[in-house]
């Protein structure tokens, strides 16, 4: 068919998973390449000269960077399964809500990791998910009854990527008590049909948290 | 009530706030610009931005629209019978959406940094970064724009909406420094290209002026020094 879709990607990164749910929810077959960010191959680095980084979207030879700019660019190209809704206000709240995720609740949330003063970064967390919470209302997803664009650009903290943290770190901050419907939200989401092929092993992810934030118990 | 009911809140310095301006422009749409002081901040920016609470706020027969870019996208699919700001082919818009990010994320942190820079060394610095970005950008407009006069190509589009929003901050920065950003040497390109936006109809009458621009700057600089101050304690 000539469409040649070729993703490059790290096997526990959330911004290339999610390149590759929205190739899997489109039924858009692609050939992945693993990089080693401590040994970045000459491709990524001619593919995306600017940051270097991952994940980079090849198709038919052109190279896109930017998570949320290649899942933009795979719903304007695959027009099965949308990822963000027709109406052009809807779709200005789901941009709004998947930018909040990525410039807000993900650095709040790292920074729970590294911060001194852990009761406030932990509360600044919180305020965060409390408004995700609020914008998730009594929807299975945040893209109503199936996934859609805002569920995906927060596979970090649907995924397992925030629980096994918080577990092996030690924090509480995606807890049923404060956040029911996330927790609900993620629940819906590792077990939806096609984002479960997607997440990274779950052993293997746990172990590499447990190698990177060590047991600080 | 009015069946196009289009209200802006903002302020007149804000290149955020003038690249929703710029494309409403663009597009032809009448509008109200509800100016802020924001010492305070309006109940109806309050209201509209609770997550935030920032400019530029849309607000489009009530309902509010935040982020300059998601503005200007809004806009463009809101008036789909008007020129285009995005291009129509996917590639292309990835391209000029991959370079907004660029902007937003690398470029604009840089030209705070010369504003906020406490001393000759960290403005150095700073510039080194914001002329660094500026090659990049360079490039990519020799690039993008195919030889035509702007990003967009024969008429201003989304990149130079989001790049250009910064043009009077960039004139005031040089203004300040006695430095040329844009200059002959590193950015012919940008350099001819930012005359022609400036001029462009959907842009004069909108983008501030110099002078005044770098009087109200004063304020911004010394907001930028005391938290760059506050954070290298």
């Amino acid at each position: 068919m000539g469409e040649e879709v070729k993703l490059f990607g790290v096997w526990g990164s959330p911004f290339s998973r999610r390149v590759e749910m929205a190739l899997k929810l489109k039924g858009v077959e692609y050939e992945y390449f693993e990089e080693d960010l401590q040994n970045k191959s000459d491709l990524l680095l001619k593919y995306n000269p600017v940051h270097k980084k991952i994940p980079v979207l090849l198709h038919k030879g052109k190279p896109i960077a930017e998570s949320a700019v290649i899942l933009e660019y795979i719903d304007e190209t695959w027009k099965g399964f949308p990822l963000l809704p027709k109406d052009p206000y809807q779709r200005a709240t789901a941009r709004f809500w998947a930018r909040f995720v990525e410039e807000k609740c993900m650095p709040a949330l790292f920074n729970c990791t590294v911060a001194e003063d852990r009761k406030k970064a932990v509360e600044e967390a919180h305020e965060t998910l409390k408004l995700l919470e609020n914008e998730l209302k009594d929807k299975k997803f945040f893209g109503g009854e199936d996934i859609g664009f805002v569920d995906i650009v927060a596979d970090f903290i649907g995924g397992y990527w925030l629980r096994d943290i918080q577990e092996i770190v030690g924090l509480e901050l995606l807890t049923k008590e404060k956040f029911p419907k996330l927790c609900e939200w993620s629940d819906e989401f590792v077990n939806h049909a096609v984002i479960k092929e997607c997440l990274p092993p779950r052993d293997k992810l746990f172990a590499f948290f447990r190698t990177r934030f060590g047991s600080k118990s | 009530m009015a069946k196009n009911d289009v209200k802006l809140i903002g302020a007149w310095p804000s290149p955020f706030v003038l690249r929703a301006r710029i494309a409403l422009n663009v597009k032809s749409v009448e509008y109200e610009f509800l100016q802020e002081t924001l010492e305070p901040k309006s109940e109806l920016l309050l209201r509209s931005n609770p997550v935030h609470k920032k400019i530029p706020v849309l607000l489009h027969n009530d309902k509010p629209i935040c982020e300059s870019l998601i503005i200007v996208e809004y806009i463009d699919e809101a008036w789909a019978s008007g020129p285009s700001i995005l291009p129509s082919d996917p590639y292309e818009r990835a391209i000029a959406r991959f370079w907004a990010a660029y902007v937003d994320e690398r470029w604009f942190p840089a030209m705070k940094g010369i504003l906020g820079a406490q001393d000759d060394a960290a403005r150095m610095a700073a510039v080194g970064q914001v002329t660094e970005g500026l090659v990049l950008l360079e490039e990519a407009f020799q690039k993008i724009s195919k030889g035509k006069s702007f990003f967009g190509g024969d008429h201003i589009g989304y990149l130079d909406i989001a790049f250009g929003g910064f043009l009077a901050w960039i004139r005031v920065t040089e203004g300040m420094g006695g430095i040329k950003l844009l200059n002959e040497t590193k950015t012919p390109g940008l350099l001819k290209w930012a005359e022609k936006f400036a001029a462009d109809p959907a842009v004069k009458d909108v983008l501030p002026e110099t002078q005044k621009l770098a009087e109200f700057s004063k304020i911004i600089i010394a907001k930028l020094r005391a938290a760059a101050a506050a954070k290298a304690k």
